[in-house]
């Protein structure tokens, strides 16, 4: 356990100029690591954004990254009987190719560090699915120890999918709804996880004792 | 049983119980626990670790440590049950005796804050990453608590006795009869 425990309740995310702190990790590391914060990425205007968001919803691409059990729908829907790559979905296996983060299920505070970090990954827009009532209130790990309760206290959160655990049917009526919000112009959570950095991050911090990655894992 | 007989003319073992042909029980003290183990090891035959477990014994104030062993010859499981307070606690390490049973001793110390001095890895994460609070698995650590304060619950969630909640709201015509 390191010294920079203490900190964390006032937590202090920026220096004086503005760039984060990386309080976390070790100074000869420090120096690897990017220390921006992410920035806002305002949507072109008109006819543009409306072709550019068409073609973002038609071709969404998850990341290969099941948190818990409602993962195992995953499988079924890329096989032949859901065949989800219809839809124009199709899995890839690091987060820096996916736009579609589905969390599939309860999140351990272990599990938590891992999304945040693969989430930060992700290049924008991005977009998240919260599969199964553990990722909406805890569903039956609503009082462990260890697992979260409201997946949208740490990242940004689309569309949730209730159900314990939901079909693969509910999962395509997730994404054809997700598809609608980005066609709608309203998939624009990278940009608010952006405007509230902060919060989110000092959300993360609370549970995430052992902090030993960048602020921002860009 | 001729180890228990033979054991207990040696070593401070007790209580034989005899759950099926093949599996006994047996207690042992806390000074004694790990000889008595390396003897059925060495001695008797019971080369295989099966598994090493701690139970809470919050109204007794004692934490029951279980060693499981297993006899291929035979086809005998023998549970060695080690009584010893919870305070401080702490017993001699086996994993000189099998490797793995380090990997049960750094869960027991993670989950149950049982020590085992001396054990590699003692304090290694196990499952937990950065915990700070009581080990979780002891009974007087408040989950429900705990969660409370530190994953906001979502509020609106209700729990309902689902007898209850079936007779009033789905099936209200038989309700009579339930
Ligand atoms: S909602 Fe149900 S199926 Fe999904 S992760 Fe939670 S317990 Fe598992």
């Amino acid at each position: 356990m390191s010294d920079n425990m203490n900190d964390m309740d006032q937590m202090q995310l920026f220096n004086d100029q503005g760039r984060l702190l990386n309080a976390g990790l070790p100074d000869e590391e420090k120096a690897l690591f990017c220390d921006a914060a992410p920035q806002v990425d305002a949507p072109y205007r008109g006819i543009w954004e409306k072709f550019l968001n068409w073609a973002r919803s038609e071709s969404l691409w998850i990341l290969g990254f099941g948190t818990g059990c409602g993962a195992i729908e995953l499988r079924p829907l890329m096989t032949s009987r859901y065949d989800m790559y219809q839809y124009g979905v199709q899995p890839r296996p690091t987060p820096r190719q996916a736009g579609l983060f589905i969390i599939g299920g309860y999140a351990s505070v272990k599990t938590m560090k891992r999304i945040v970090r693969s989430y930060e990954q992700m290049q924008g827009p991005k977009f998240v699915l919260g599969l199964g009532s553990c990722t909406v209130n805890g569903g039956m790990y609503w009082d462990s120890y260890n697992t979260i309760n409201r997946l949208d206290h740490y990242i940004p959160v689309d569309v949730y999918i209730a159900g314990c655990m939901p079909r693969p049917e509910a999962l395509l009526a997730g994404i054809n709804e997700l598809k609608k919000l980005i066609k709608d112009g309203k998939g624009e959570n990278a940009n608010k996880y952006a405007e509230n950095f902060e919060w989110y991050k000092g959300n993360q911090k609370k549970i995430i004792k052992d902090w030993n990655m960048p602020d921002y894992n860009w | 049983m001729t180890e228990f007989n033979e054991l207990s003319r040696q070593f401070q073992v007790s209580d034989l119980v005899e759950q099926r042909a093949d599996l006994h029980f047996i207690t042992a003290s806390k000074e004694h626990a790990v000889a008595v183990v390396s003897a059925l090891k060495e001695r008797y035959g019971y080369t295989h670790l099966v598994f090493f477990t701690v139970v809470d014994h919050l109204e007794k104030n004692e934490f029951h440590l279980t060693y499981m062993l297993h006899n291929y010859e035979k086809h005998h499981d023998m549970g060695v049950v080690v009584k010893i307070a919870r305070e401080n606690v702490q017993m001699e390490s086996i994993h000189h005796l099998w490797p793995a049973a380090a990997t049960y001793q750094q869960e027991m110390r993670e989950m149950y804050g049982v020590e085992f001095p001396g054990s590699p890895g003692l304090y290694e994460n196990f499952a937990l990453e950065g915990w700070e609070d009581i080990p979780p698995m002891r009974r007087d650590f408040d989950t429900k608590e705990y969660s409370d304060k530190t994953y906001y619950p979502r509020p609106g969630r209700e729990s309902h006795d689902p007898r209850e909640y079936m007779k009033e709201n789905l099936y209200p015509s038989e309700a009579e009869t339930w």
